[in-house]
């Protein structure tokens, strides 16, 4: 059972688990989890899969965030909330490195992210009937995050950031965002 | 790494920024303009996946400068001659259908392009590639099927973008043919080699616009300099409004 589970977890976000459970300072990740991302603000760094790595070398925190997209205006918000954090918690020297490789990826998003999209009213990637293999935003059938019903339909692939497309329910009648398999 | 391979290896990375602001800043300036929400919020976050790329490019030769230089000195520093993108970005917007054809044009190339840079033995250009290639997709899939509503809709749209399409096509030759300088990257698999994607792009093209009831133009006039910096009357006129706010206050940052 426990290997089923850690099979069903992509391995970019197995290995970013592993990496944050070695650490060395988990009170860094921890005050980190206090970051969010400033469009969906329930939904910290850590479990949108952009919190690559924390260390610290003498008195100076390195943080490695990647971006979602190449022009994700939340990255520079992002990056400034981090000092903030850090600095507020007693490190003032920190320094924030955006790292490209590997490129960001929907698996990246832990399960509690996940959730807390969907009670924030966005619809996470995995509620779309075609899952995420083929990175496909689908016509119609993603998961209502309000009422949950499976008939809805698709209005626009590019929503209110890039990151997600523009839904209508066809039950409830409320448009809502499905965040993109990417 | 020497000098000279250094150069060159900055002014590749940073045409391929200039391709992607271009375009990008083209992009955007449908904001507010769109022919509706949807499709006024789909063309800026197109425009910010486009700026957005220029920004890693320009990012990256200024690290590889390491003369103090920013992805601003790149974008907003640089006068018309200086600039390396290819012309078919600069081309003014036009109305909704041209802006699609010369996407859906821009979006089937970068489908091969990207691919093929994303083996690049440069780690940094590899690394940039495979980020835009996820996004590309969703941008060929929009473009794609603007281009079939539009060809295989009303009369006028028909009319609309096929004149596009017409007006548009001379300009796709440029995106095949390698400078001079690129050769000695694309002989260490660090650039693509461009050059030989051009039938596949053609293939891909005619088949959409068959889908669309569209006729693939068949005039054989070519336009082409902006590799070496030879562009048309609008680029500078477009740089003029883009970098304005850096040139009045210059070093400014908010």
């Amino acid at each position: 059972m426990v290997a089923q589970l850690i099979d069903s977890i992509p391995s970019a976000r197995y290995e970013r688990t592993v990496l944050r459970l070695k650490s060395c300072y988990p009170e860094l990740w921890d005050i980190l989890d206090q970051v969010t991302d400033p469009e969906i603000p329930v939904v910290s760094i850590w479990e949108l899969g952009i919190l690559r790595d924390v260390d610290l070398k003498d008195d100076t925190v390195f943080v490695d965030i990647t971006p979602t997209y190449s022009g994700c205006p939340a990255v520079d918000t992002m990056k400034d909330d981090i000092v903030i954090q850090l600095n507020k918690n007693g490190f003032s020297n920190v320094h924030v490195n955006v790292v490209l490789s590997p490129a960001w990826s929907t698996d990246d998003i832990t399960s509690q992210g996940h959730a807390k999209m969907r009670e924030y009213g966005i619809a996470p990637p995995n509620d779309s009937p075609l899952g995420c293999a083929k990175h496909l935003t689908p016509s119609a059938g993603v998961r209502c995050p309000l009422c949950s019903s499976d008939k809805t339909q698709l209005i626009s692939e590019f929503g209110s950031t890039a990151c997600k497309a523009l839904f209508k329910c066809d039950d409830c009648l409320e448009p809502f965002d499905f965040f993109k398999c990417i | 790494m020497n000098d000279e391979h250094k150069n060159t290896l900055i002014d590749y990375v940073v045409q391929l920024g200039d391709d992607s602001l271009v375009l990008g800043h083209r992009l955007s300036e449908w904001t507010s303009k769109g022919p509706f929400l949807e499709e006024d919020i789909a063309l800026s976050n197109v425009a910010l996946d486009y700026i957005g790329r220029a920004r890693m490019f320009y990012t990256y030769a200024a690290e590889l400068a390491g003369d103090g230089k920013t992805e601003d000195d790149f974008a907003y520093l640089r006068g018309v001659r200086e600039f390396k993108n290819y012309l078919l970005s600069e081309l003014p917007n036009g109305d909704f259908a041209y802006t699609m054809a010369r996407q859906f044009m821009v979006d089937a190339f970068n489908s091969l392009f990207l691919p093929l840079l994303m083996n690049s033995k440069d780690d940094t250009l590899a690394a940039i590639a495979t980020k835009a290639e996820k996004e590309t997709r969703y941008h060929l899939r929009r473009s794609r099927d603007w281009v079939i509503k539009l060809g295989d809709g009303t009369q006028e749209s028909h009319e609309r973008i096929q004149s596009a399409l017409n007006d548009l096509w001379g300009y796709h030759l440029e995106l095949f043919e390698p400078c001079p300088a690129e050769s000695s990257l694309i002989e260490q698999s660090i650039a693509a080699d461009i050059s030989t994607l051009k039938d596949e792009w053609l293939l891909l093209v005619s088949n959409v616009l068959d889908e669309a009831t569209l006729e693939t133009p068949q005039s054989q006039w070519a336009v082409r300099g902006g590799r070496s910096g030879y562009h048309t009357e609008h680029l500078g006129h477009m740089l003029c409004v883009m970098q304005s706010v850096h040139r009045s206050y210059p070093g400014c940052q908010w």
